[in-house]
């Protein structure tokens, strides 16, 4: 008979773990305090892996207004205006349960967002899945996109954009990852922390139940066994956005009202982490009263109180002559509201049975966070993935290889309130979004936009994740461009596998500096991001993903911008160099089964210039349809503007799939008039950005100089068939 | 008229005012319109459309207040959960069931305009055909046959889709009631009144009601 697994290993910790949270107490752990460092210390909650390579990011500009640690990134976007920006990941719930998964990964993101004092305003969905020949991965696929429509449109939230991906390596794991923009005015800025002894912690929101006890630790800081890891379904939280969306005005109003001192969200980590943090931050400690916390069944332990990851809670510092106020307001919008905690002086955290009953726990706050460890792991270079797609030989059918390189996302986005708020200029299916920029309060109208995309590319960063993720940042610069917007900030989700293999770490090494280099050769701070390790299943890693949002503004919204289109009879011209005729990490490469191969280079400089030139245009409406090149190369993006317009064109180029597929940067495909060709080549000119006059669009054929020939209704009724012929009818619930 | 639930409230508000009237917000445990000229009941998820869309919002206090301001004449407007919400309190015949193909749709559809003269449509001409935006997963509208026939009859409906993409019989978006002062549809008005958003064709539609507003205000 084997001997039982000690409490700490069976909770996540390791010995060396256990050793360290004795030396902070000095004394063994009770079960409770046990479960508490469980869950702070867990990865998820921790970062204890990434966190010696996240301060190599830069992270300041004078228009950051908060940077990382907060629950969101704020800058300052004028007119007395600040946006709040964050992005997570939800993964490893999705798996198990996609439609839950997907829909609290929703609920969470916005929560942080309203804790800083924010209106929600967009939400963003970067999505990746396994192929689409396997049930399983439709299975998630609809699950997931039901539950976003589900809990988003609900909670009354627009979802505004994101993107897909379909590919083998997230058979085993798929990635949900969702960022959300709030706005508020400057001067409302509130943070997560707790002061002023004597204070009151009123937990607002729903009761605690026993669902997710354990997420942190037992789901998003672990890989899977198996590819049907039914047995962890208990540790996905359940959501309901009705009490979220009443949650969001509540909290709201308690802010316009100055009623509050600190709030915090409950996610990860549940009572646990918001009463550590908000102490921690603030220096102070805190008494929380564990019976006083409202539950939905009898018989509920207190760790499993503490702990309990049930959705849609809150956690706000009173005054308590506020708190009657704070009670009404909560009343009229039927949020629960309930004293739990109390301030307190030095910097203890106890839990306790009753203000006056038995300590069940104490332990110092900040213990839980700042004595965290971290890890230094292992990092070992792993073997480039292979074939190289630069020996591929020339394709067969080069028009059905094109044409299986394009899809329309339609299928999804119809199924998410993309409108709310009447801010969406443009809106999903295109390179980025365009929000008009309103007061948050006021409503004023500043007449400015904000622009938001969400870009990754783990085919780039199997090859190399350093130039991989630089290529990723510069890319969201120029889907920004195709708006009209100049970048302003990044937010990142880093989506790797298990940290313990040393490939993986690595990756995550290199793609931190990828990062880091981009965004200082680019001059954009990091503003926040999140870490998702552990996406492996039975031993197997997913590609490197690191994923990243970008936000930008423009000027005053003159024109509305074209879009991925093309016009009949006009001028298509690509401005941006000509393309490195390689093919590591392409679109095309890997639909022939070909991986690895050379990354093409970047020049962050010249990127910078042809960025700058393409906003311009967007902005002076010089521009009859836009799009930038990325992956599946100049082929798939004029493939796209064809299949979208229903408008041919006749492009001259050689017969060379480098050259088509290649997906060389800082290129965007510019559609405009006759008379316009000759302004646009003289600014570009004026700036050093070579011109290359592709063609003229129109006719019913897409030619590509003598290397393939597509008829475009067939081209454009493949691209809309290819996700509803596979993916069923969409929406099945909520 | 905002519901805990209710999302489109603010926009109805703001596009009401880009046509130079203004808006007030009632709440919907007051059993009062107060001294409004019209009435909206906006889009969303009143009550979180738990039991039903619209079911328990029905019985909200300031519906009461709603049945006697349409009672007495007054212009009401239900948007998307507002129609459901108006179906459910019996000031419009029918109910919206959920999707034919199961699936949430938000996307901007043709919308015909049937019949001229509802306090909706007043601006429009007979067969117009305005892009505006749908937002919903229970959309398609059902009634028997003898209402259908009387709705018909009675040029009670108010528009219908040139693509139906929910599933709704006779391809009805909206209705009105016997008085024509009361009317429901589907399509979200408020979501085009800005071509800078891809369209303004929810102005004439808005702007009616706005007319009927100040007809019942007593303002030439």
């Amino acid at each position: 008979m084997s001997a039982p697994v000690p409490l700490h290993r069976s909770l996540g910790l390791t010995d060396d773990e256990l050793e360290r949270i004795v030396e902070i107490l000095g004394r063994e752990p009770n079960g409770l305090e046990l479960a508490m460092y469980a869950v702070m210390w867990s990865e998820h909650c921790s970062y204890k892996s990434s966190r010696i390579h996240l301060g190599r990011l830069p992270t300041e500009a004078p228009w950051v207004l908060v940077g990382p640690g907060e629950n969101a990134g704020v800058v300052d976007v004028g007119d007395g205006i600040a946006a709040a920006l964050r992005i997570e990941s939800h993964n490893h719930p999705s798996f198990i349960e996609p439609y839950q998964g997907a829909a609290t990964g929703v609920g969470g993101i916005i929560r942080d967002i309203f804790t800083m004092g924010a209106r929600p305003i967009a939400l963003m969905d970067p999505l990746r899945f396994g192929d689409l020949s396997k049930p399983r991965s439709r299975w998630i696929a609809e699950g997931v996109v039901s539950g976003i429509s589900g809990y988003g449109n609900a909670v009354g939230v627009p979802t505004v954009g994101g993107e897909v991906v379909f590919d083998a390596t997230y058979d085993g794991n798929p990635l949900v990852n969702v960022l959300c923009l709030g706005v508020l005015p400057t001067e409302r800025l509130v943070l997560g922390q707790a002061s002023g002894v004597g204070n009151l912690a009123v937990l607002l929101g729903s009761a605690t139940g026993r669902d997710g006890i354990g997420g942190v630790s037992v789901l998003a800081s672990a890989g899977f066994e198996e590819t049907e890891d039914s047995a962890k379904r208990p540790s996905v939280q359940v959501g309901d956005p009705y009490e979220e969306k009443r949650l969001i005005e509540a909290c709201l109003a308690l802010l316009d009202a100055g009623l509050v001192v600190g709030i915090q969200d409950l996610g990860g980590a549940g009572l646990t982490c918001a009463t550590s943090e908000t102490a921690s931050r603030g220096g102070v400690g805190m008494d929380v009263d564990v019976s006083a916390v409202p539950r939905r069944e009898a018989g509920m332990e207190p760790f499993e109180v503490m702990t309990s990851e049930s959705q849609e809670r809150m956690l706000a510092i009173v005054e308590p002559e506020g708190l009657a106020a704070v009670q009404a307001i909560c009343e009229r919008w039927e949020v629960r509201a309930t004293v739990v905690g109390r301030v307190t002086e030095g910097g203890a955290l106890r839990i306790l049975d009753g203000f006056d009953g038995p300590v069940l726990a104490e332990v110092p706050a900040a213990s839980l966070h700042d004595d965290a460890p971290k890890y230094d792991r292992p990092r070992r270079r792993p073997a480039p993935p292979s074939p190289s797609a630069d020996e591929l030989a020339a394709p067969a059918d080069p028009a059905a290889d094109v044409q299986a390189l394009v899809a329309d996302t339609s299928w999804i986005w119809r199924q998410y309130d993309h409108m709310l708020f009447l801010n969406t200029v443009i809106g999903p299916g295109h390179d980025a979004t365009l929000l008009r920029l309103r007061h948050p309060v006021t409503g004023a109208d500043t007449g400015r936009g904000m622009a938001l995309t969400t870009d990754g590319n783990h085919a780039w960063c199997a090859v190399d994740p350093r130039r991989g993720t630089a290529l990723v940042v510069a890319e969201a610069v120029l889907n920004l461009a195709c708006v009209g917007a100049r970048p302003l900030a990044v937010v990142n989700c880093l989506n790797f596998g298990n940290p313990e293999h040393p490939e993986v770490m690595w990756q995550l090494s290199e793609a931190v500096d990828g990062l880091a280099e981009a965004c200082r050769g680019l001059g954009l701070p990091v503003i926040g991001g999140n870490v998702s390790l552990y996406n492996e299943t039975a031993g197997v890693d997913i590609d490197p993903t690191p994923v990243v949002g970008l936000l930008g503004l423009t000027g005053p919204i003159a024109h509305r911008p074209p879009g991925a289109v093309l016009a009949a009879g006009a001028v298509v011209l690509v401005v941006g160099p000509e393309p490195e005729p390689v093919l590591g990490g392409s679109a095309w490469g890997r639909l022939r089964g070909a991986p690895g191969g050379a990354l093409p280079t970047l020049d962050l400089e010249l990127h910078g210039r042809v960025a700058g030139l393409v906003a311009g245009l967007v902005a002076d409406g010089a521009l009859l349809g836009v799009h930038d090149v990325a992956s599946g190369g100049l082929a798939a993006t004029v493939a796209e503007m064809v299949a979208a317009s229903a408008t041919g064109l006749v492009a001259d180029g050689p017969d060379d799939a480098p050259w088509w597929f290649s997906e060389s940067p800082s290129r965007v495909v510019c559609v405009v008039g006759a008379a316009v060709v000759a302004g646009v080549e003289a600014a570009a000119a004026e700036v050093g950005v070579p011109v290359l006059r592709l063609g003229t669009a129109g006719g019913d054929v897409l030619r590509l100089g003598g290397f393939a020939t597509l008829d475009v209704a067939a081209l454009r009724g493949a691209w809309q068939d290819r996700l509803p012929s596979v993916l069923g009818s969409g929406t099945v619930s909520g | 008229m905002v519901f805990p639930g209710t999302n489109c409230e603010a926009d109805v508000v703001h596009a009401v005012e880009s046509l130079g009237a203004s808006g007030t917000l009632l709440w919907h445990g007051d059993a009062t319109v107060g001294q409004v000229d019209a009435v909206v009941v906006p889009g969303g998820f009143a009550h979180g459309d738990y039991l039903r869309t619209g079911a328990i919002a029905r019985f909200s206090p300031v519906m009461g207040a709603v049945a006697a301001f349409a009672a007495a004449g007054g212009p009401v407007v239900g948007i998307c959960n507002g129609f459901q919400v108006l179906t459910e309190a019996r000031l419009l015949p029918g109910a919206l069931q959920k999707n034919r193909g199961l699936s949430f749709i938000c996307d901007t559809t043709a919308l015909r305009i049937e019949t001229t003269s509802t306090v909706l449509t007043s601006r429009c001409a007979p067969g117009q055909v305005l892009r505006i935006p749908i937002n919903h997963f229970e959309g398609n509208y059902t009634c028997d046959a003898d209402t259908l026939a009387r709705l018909r009859d009675e040029d009670r409906i108010v528009c219908t889709y040139v693509d139906n993409p929910n599933g709704s019989v006779a391809d009805i978006a909206g209705v009105c009631n016997e008085g024509r002062n009361v009317v429901g549809l589907m399509p979200h008005p408020e979501r085009a009144v800005d071509a800078l958003l891809g369209s303004a064709d929810g102005r004439p539609l808005l702007g009616s009601l706005l007319d009927a507003a100040l007809d019942r205000a007593g303002v030439p």
